[in-house]
């Protein structure tokens, strides 16, 4: 049976995402992008410099790779749609990762405002990801909104703390049909492997990836991480068992009858 | 609660004692992931010295991990020299027998396309305190000219009104500058005899009028040197927490200015040394993870080169404090201090790369059409 995520009518091969920032060089990413197989790859466009050559991260994207710009420095809404039209119109496509920050202490996102760009950007045609705070009813205002999938944070943002919100994930991805995505906070790829064994779609990975001793093999250990999570999903986990058997069983009285 | 209420709190002889006598373990508060005041304050004294190396490691791994193998490229451009002020530690002082000028909007315009041949994308525009010669009106002008080069405007000028800077801000500016000098109140009344600087407190809340007018980033720190630097590098951590508190949105940034040379010749009355601006920088980073740290060509190449791993988030390059620096041969003028780092955009390019680090030119898209 083929497993492939679609997003927005996209087909990926690769259920891992890469993140640009963060990097020592753009030389780095083409060669994460390549290591990892990572298919989409989120930009910010406050960073993409389209005038000067060499300095224009998206001339680094190797060929097929699928631009998901992210609305980064947005404070509201409205200035995250202001970014996604720019960027929509200076070429980096229709998907856009929402995130609106208005929380510079913690780097949190705004769900309430997240929610309110998520529904004017999809009506507009963009296939919108927002990255959001795994909360669920705000989580159901964005599937509501027309939102192509959501991203809820695994910890803080840069912290690489893990899967922190483990707990509130799961019922996300236990009640949201659409694909959830693991954005933020993942440090380690037994992480991501553990994120995608839970039932998420896909995971975002930038911090772990870029500021390793070395990027490129860490991309690639995600890379691996990530296919065996997914493989460990489908073929379906076998349950622990928290007690040992119990040596007087309490309904071992049911047999006797 | 005003910030100004807030520093009452901290009387400097209390701040001194507990320097002095604080029993608190450095090596527990270091890896802590928030920290209170009084721990800050502990970080800054005497005591913490020796463990500035495992401070340093800390700070390293934060600010890897927040802001990434990249620090922020920008340039300064000075529009006018002429003010008002009596500020007694600067070469702008108006009883300064100097000659003074004001770029015209056309001069502007060349230092613009001067600078932006360097590749730079984010500039900071500065002026003395004089509404006759740099009015707002004149600012706002030459800032439309230079959202024509440049994608992030910054301006380090007189304290404004809020509608003032919302006027600035339409135009395209989208950052505020502004050092409160000294925090030590008595200190401030000495160092500022004369002029609309005198005021204190509407200096203290100049960032508050900017927030409130929209401003997105905002980057505070005191002019080191004029006052004791452990008190000084307190408040300072302070007001940025306080400002943070009250205007999550804004991206906040800390610069830690240590007196240079100038003309006038004022000397330093507390001299900060290297190891004591390292101790500043480290203590910050670890009390405030997320806010960005400014280091300008105040401090030398070889200097900046080590504390580019210390928690660096952005620099100047190629820089003149000189009005009208990048056109002509200003031989004949001073700026308004002088320039430790002399090298050129290109050679700071160069360094911060060896080290392991991108230089980034852009990292704010204008959200309007400005033009």
């Amino acid at each position: 049976m083929e497993d492939q995520l679609i997003i927005g009518g996209t087909k990926l091969n690769s259920r891992l995402f890469l993140g640009t920032g963060k990097f020592a060089s753009y030389e780095q990413i083409p060669a994460a992008v390549a290591a990892s197989g990572a298919q989409v790859v989120t930009v910010a466009l406050r960073r993409v410099d389209f005038e000067t050559p060499g300095e224009n991260m998206l001339e680094y994207l190797p060929e097929g790779t699928v631009i998901m710009p992210n609305t980064s420095g947005a404070r509201n809404a409205a200035e995250a749609v202001r970014i996604a039209r720019i960027a929509r119109e200076s070429g980096c496509g229709n998907w856009i990762k929402i995130e609106v920050i208005s929380d510079q202490k913690y780097l949190l996102p705004d769900n309430q405002e997240t929610i309110e760009a998520t529904k004017i950007l999809a009506a507009e045609g963009f296939i919108v990801l927002p990255y959001m705070c795994p909360d669920l009813m705000a989580a159901k205002r964005m599937v509501e909104a027309g939102a192509a999938a959501i991203m809820p944070l695994g910890a803080p943002i840069g912290t690489n703390r893990g899967l922190k919100t483990e707990e509130l994930i799961k019922i996300l991805i236990a009640e949201i049909e659409l694909p959830v995505i693991v954005d933020a906070g993942i440090g380690r790829p037994s992480e991501a492997a553990t994120a995608i064994e839970l039932g998420a779609a896909a995971v975002l990975v930038n911090t772990a990836v870029a500021t390793a001793d070395q990027p490129v093999l860490m991309a690639e250990a995600f890379g691996e991480a990530v296919r065996a999570g997914r493989k460990a999903f489908l073929a379906g986990l076998g349950g622990t068992q928290t007690f040992a058997s119990a040596s007087s069983p309490l309904t071992g009285f049911l047999r006797s009858e | 609660m005003s910030f100004y209420e807030l520093l009452k709190k901290y009387e400097p002889a209390e701040l001194q004692n507990y320097l002095n006598n604080s029993s608190s373990q450095i090596e527990k508060i270091i890896p802590k992931l928030t920290l209170t005041e009084l721990e800050f304050l502990t970080l800054l004294s005497p005591k913490a010295t020796p463990f500035l190396e495992l401070m340093a490691q800390n700070a390293y791994l934060l600010s890897l991990h927040h802001f990434g193998r990249n620090i922020l490229l920008y340039t300064p451009l000075y529009l006018a020299d002429y003010c008002v002020n009596q500020c007694v530690y600067c070469g702008f002082n108006t009883t300064n027998q100097r000659k003074r000028r004001q770029l015209t909007l056309e001069e502007v315009r060349a230092e613009a396309a001067a600078i932006s041949q360097t590749g730079l994308k984010h500039l900071l525009i500065l002026t003395g305190e004089s509404r006759k010669h740099s009015s707002v009106d004149y600012i706002r002008d030459c800032v439309k000219i230079l959202k024509e080069y440049f994608t992030s405007i910054s301006i380090e000028i007189y304290p404004l009104e809020t509608d003032e800077y919302a006027k600035l801000i339409e135009s395209g500016v989208d950052g505020l500058t502004i050092y409160q000098e000294v925090y030590h109140q008595p200190t401030y009344l000495e160092l500022h005899p004369a002029g609309p600087k005198r005021d204190y407190r509407y200096r203290l809340e100049t960032p508050e009028r900017a927030a409130q007018a929209g401003i997105r980033t905002i980057n505070i720190g005191a002019l080191l040197g004029l006052a004791d630097w452990r008190t000084e590098a307190f408040y300072t951590g302070l007001h940025a927490q306080y400002l943070l508190n009250k205007f999550p949105e804004i991206e906040l940034s800390l610069s830690f200015p240590r007196m240079r040379p100038h003309s006038g010749g004022y000397e330093p009355t507390s001299p900060v040394s290297d190891q004591a601006l390292v101790q500043i920088m480290l203590a910050m980073r670890l009390f405030l993870p997320r806010a960005g740290i400014t280091i300008s060509t105040r401090e030398s190449a070889t200097f900046r080169n080590h504390l580019l791993k210390l928690g660096v988030t952005k620099m100047s390059a190629g820089s003149s404090t000189v009005v009208g620096g990048h056109i002509d041969d200003n031989s004949e003028n001073t700026g308004q201090f002088e320039i430790a780092d002399q090298r050129s955009v290109a050679e700071i390019q160069a360094a911060i790369i060896k080290q392991g680090y991108k230089p980034i030119f852009k990292d704010w898209h204008p959200l309007e059409d400005f033009s």
